[in-house]
């Protein structure tokens, strides 16, 4: 007689794993990563150096503190996948301490605090932005024009621009004065404000072939990004589909109604974080709605929210917001959205 | 190419792992030198042994009969001497030992006559028939050994009889090789089965990885020339064996969740078991042999065999030249919905479709377990269309009336969710224990319920009884008093009221010690 180990049955096992989708995400991240580099030089890769040498480093003393075996979680890569992603909502030339303190909020209060990876309500990285944008509303909405915006202005190099985030000293040809420093969804609600029309807005300089300048170029990439989760399977198409739809629906409806005051859906589309948001933030499968129908209740509410705020609101983006208000519907929308089962009465 | 009236939620394409065991011919396996017959080998209540031990048996004699409906006799699986009845280990989940009938062949392998073939079955009405199929020891062959003889009882108004050969488990391969060797006795089964339930319509469920088996199968439907006869063809996409996921693949219909197939007019039927019906029918052979895949990168030359029930397993193993180097479990069923074997001496039963013996390629060690990261990819794969994940948070925190809410007893344990899971949770291992949870609860409160009935009905009781006596005494007194000053009759009504109450105390007494 011989004896046998024990298994239980399934006796195959999964071949995906946490570690394999947050690597295909990042992986996503890299075309627009270059891309965003091309335009606004290269401080997206400082923040993202900050934000995740900090993540890293606070995901670790919080599961040491909280006794949970720490290689293991770190190897999952959420914490990176979450400090990249709070990196690409930053301004490029952004203080390493505003990073900083943005990524701990993130990680401990958002993620761990609620007890880590798979329990968080909120998405870490969108909590963590909205603490920045509301404390530091100045730093937060400084951007460099995109290049080719204006011959006479260099893109900081590398050197100046590790200068500026470690020591908070600008590059000598260049000041916030000189640059002007607002975004394009800004811009708009500016000058809108001021009675100005939407073509009169988009003739200007910051405004490119769809979108706005160099914007519309990083969303594009982005947007190819989170197609090739999409044929990998990382993310389903329900969450982006239903976000854009929730933009594009309304702003068609207003610019058709008002072409004066309403900027055109392509413009909604290629600004700002739609794209990030539709593909990265609220695809975030931990805080958002489960079953395919929850999903697209849930992508459509962010959209149709980030349109409002964008358009009404007290600020020029609204991806952030949107995501954390429909974080806050996630329970509602699993507790009635439950499939019907096999064999249950339609 | 599937012929696919509808089709199922979720599921998984699997590697199928089945031409390790297809590639070599059926062969019949030695018969061993001792037979171990367990008494429990199907769903109900056990078979009671008719004989004793050193009594001579022959092959294919009742060793046990049915007790109870839901029951099946033993037969021999060769002809022997019986050494004894006693407990020996059996394939079971349990890894629990159960009563066996041990036989030691004696090689000569004589035949017992008790069964005529009944080859004028058009003749005989239904019940007949199930008799047969009962006296014979007919029990579901795809896995499940449910007494085929009650499944055949559902009543009339039947739409049609469903034969299951999906058989959609990796490595399993029986099914696809009895239809390639034998597919006129599934179709012989298939017509035995429709006179015995009065219908007239049967559809066989293929898959379409088996195009050898379709092939031979439609073959004989045509040789045999019966057009209530008619094979269709199913993805090969588990579970598509499933019995609910096939009907709804055949049909296009879903069984209801709290019912049956027969509900919606299908009987589903294992292949195997209609060729089982056929031999008892047609040729008066009891069930005691049948085939069994071998298989797995455990064993060295992966095959089918026709197997007498009751041989050890190892025989098996040693037929197919051995354990490999890195043979390191072994499982009765498939890799999916099979369960672990702790060792190779227990015997074949009529369950036993197949023998995987996994090396740690086939079954990898099952990696750490992170926190659920509600990707929802388990309940986009569950053929019962349930929220694995949900399920499971409610499960960890014992939260039984959501997990019943969400429909927990639908669950098949298919395991396709575990399989899809990136955080490696045994979600099957999570369900299987909230559905013994939610049972053993309700069966503890049934029973406390019950005690509280029996003790409250008794204390009402006795209440009762205190009000009546009191009642009575009352009663007496006042008649004591219009007695009066005759001190005689006072007397006697004294001593005749001390002695009923002295009579119904003891009675008393009597009923309370009786409780």
């Amino acid at each position: 007689m011989r004896s046998f180990g024990r298994t239980m049955p399934p006796h195959l096992r999964p071949a995906n794993s946490v570690t394999r989708v947050m690597g295909e995400v990042l992986l996503a991240l890299v075309p627009a990563t270059v891309a965003y580099v091309w335009y606004f030089g290269p401080g997206i890769l400082f923040n993202i150096a900050v934000a995740v040498g900090v993540a890293v480093a606070a995901e670790a003393s919080m599961l040491a503190a909280r006794g949970k075996p720490v290689a293991t979680h770190l190897s999952d890569l959420s914490a990176i996948v979450t400090a990249v992603l709070l990196a690409f909502a930053l301004p490029p030339l952004t203080p390493w301490w505003l990073t900083a303190t943005g990524t701990v909020f993130a990680i401990v209060f958002a993620k761990q605090l609620y007890g880590g990876l798979g329990y968080n309500p909120f998405n870490p990285a969108m909590a963590g932005y909205v603490v920045l944008l509301i404390s530091f509303p100045a730093e937060m909405t400084r951007w460099l024009p995109p290049s080719g915006f204006d011959l006479a202005l260099e893109q900081p190099d590398l050197l100046e621009t590790l200068r500026y985030g470690l020591t908070g000293q600008f590059p000598q040809n260049l000041s916030w004065d000189a640059v002007g420093g607002a975004t394009p969804l800004d811009q708009v609600k500016t000058q809108l404000g001021l009675a100005r029309t939407v073509d009169e807005i988009r003739s200007g300089p910051l405004y490119g072939d769809f979108g706005a300048k160099g914007w519309e170029w990083i969303n594009n990439y982005i947007a190819i990004g989170g197609l090739w989760l999409i044929y990998r399977k990382v993310i389903r198409w329900q969450i982006p589909v239903a976000m854009l739809a929730g933009v594009i629906l309304p702003a068609t409806l207003f610019y058709l109604l008002e072409p004066g005051s309403y900027p055109p859906p392509s413009f909604h589309l290629f600004s700002g974080a739609t794209m990030l948001g539709a593909f990265f933030i609220a695809t975030d499968p931990v805080s958002a709605a489960t079953s395919d129908r929850g999903r697209l209740i849930y992508g459509a509410g962010i959209g149709v929210l980030t349109y409002v705020i964008r358009t009404w609101g007290g600020y020029p983006d609204g991806v952030a917001f949107a995501v954390l208000l429909m974080n806050m519907a996630v329970p509602a929308i699993d507790r009635y959205t439950v499939p019907r089962a096999y064999g249950h009465g339609r | 190419m599937a012929d696919r009236p509808g089709h199922f939620h979720g599921g998984l394409t699997l590697p199928a792992h089945k031409r390790q065991s297809t590639g070599s011919p059926l062969r019949t396996a030695a018969i061993p030198e001792v037979l171990i017959h367990p008494l429990s080998q199907h769903v109900g209540a056990p078979a009671e042994a008719i004989v004793e031990p050193g009594e001579k048996v022959l092959r294919g004699q009742p060793v046990a009969r049915a007790t109870g409906y839901v029951g099946s006799p033993v037969h021999a699986g060769s002809s022997g001497t019986v050494v004894e009845i006693a407990p020996r280990p059996v394939p079971h989940p349990s890894g629990l030992s159960a009563d066996c009938v041990v036989i030691r062949t004696d090689g000569e392998d004589r035949p017992f006559e008790g069964y005529d073939p009944l080859t004028n079955y058009r003749t005989l009405n239904a019940p007949a028939l199930r008799a047969r199929v009962r006296e014979c020891g007919i029990v579901g062959l795809g896995g499940a050994a449910f007494p085929t003889s009650v499944k055949l009882n559902v009543g009339v108004g039947l739409r049609s009889l469903i034969l299951n050969a999906a058989e959609c488990e990796p490595f399993i391969s029986c099914d696809d090789t009895l239809l390639r060797h034998r597919s006129e006795e599934v179709v012989l089964g298939a017509q035995v089965m429709l006179h015995a339930l009065e219908i007239r319509h049967c559809l066989i469920g293929i898959e379409d990885d088996k195009p050898e088996a379709r092939e031979a199968l439609t073959a004989a439907v045509a040789r045999i020339g019966d057009d209530r006869i008619e094979v269709l063809t199913v993805p090969a996409h588990y579970p598509s064996g499933g019995e609910r996921q096939l009907i709804q693949l055949l049909t296009g219909h879903e069984v209801p969740a709290q019912g049956i197939p027969a509900d919606i007019g299908y009987l589903c039927h294992n292949v195997g078991t209609a060729a089982a019906v056929a031999r008892a029918v047609l040729r008066g052979e009891p069930l005691i042999s049948r085939i069994v895949t071998v298989t797995g990168s455990g064993v060295s030359s992966p095959t089918n065999l026709e197997v007498r029930l009751g041989t050890p397993m190892a025989n098996l193993i040693d037929e197919c030249g051995g354990y490999t180097a890195n043979a390191r479990y072994l499982i009765m069923g498939g890799a999916m919905m099979g369960f672990p074997l702790e060792r190779d001496d227990l015997p074949v039963i009529k369950a036993t479709n197949c023998l995987l013996a996994a090396s740690e390629e086939d079954i990898r060690p099952r990696e750490e377990t992170l926190a659920c990261i509600r990707c929802g990819d388990c309940a986009s794969v569950c053929p019962a269309n349930l929220l694995p994940q949900q399920l499971q948070w409610y499960t960890r925190a014992n939260d039984f009336e959501q997990v019943e809410a969400l429909n927990l007893y639908d669950c098949i344990e298919c395991g396709c969710c575990d399989l899809v899971c990136p955080s490696h949770i045994p979600l099957t291992q999570y369900f299987r224990y909230a559905k013994t949870e939610i049972w053993s609860r309700k069966r503890e409160r049934e029973q406390s319920d019950h005690a509280r009935e029996r003790f409250e009905a008794r204390k009402s009781r006795l209440e009762e009884q205190a009000r009546a006596r009191q009642r009575r005494l009352a009663a007496k007194t006042r008649a004591l008093g219009k007695a009066g000053k005759d001190e005689a009759a006072r007397k006697a009504m004294i001593d005749e009221v001390m002695q009923r109450v002295r009579a119904k105390k003891k009675t008393d007494e009597d009923q309370d010690k009786g409780e």
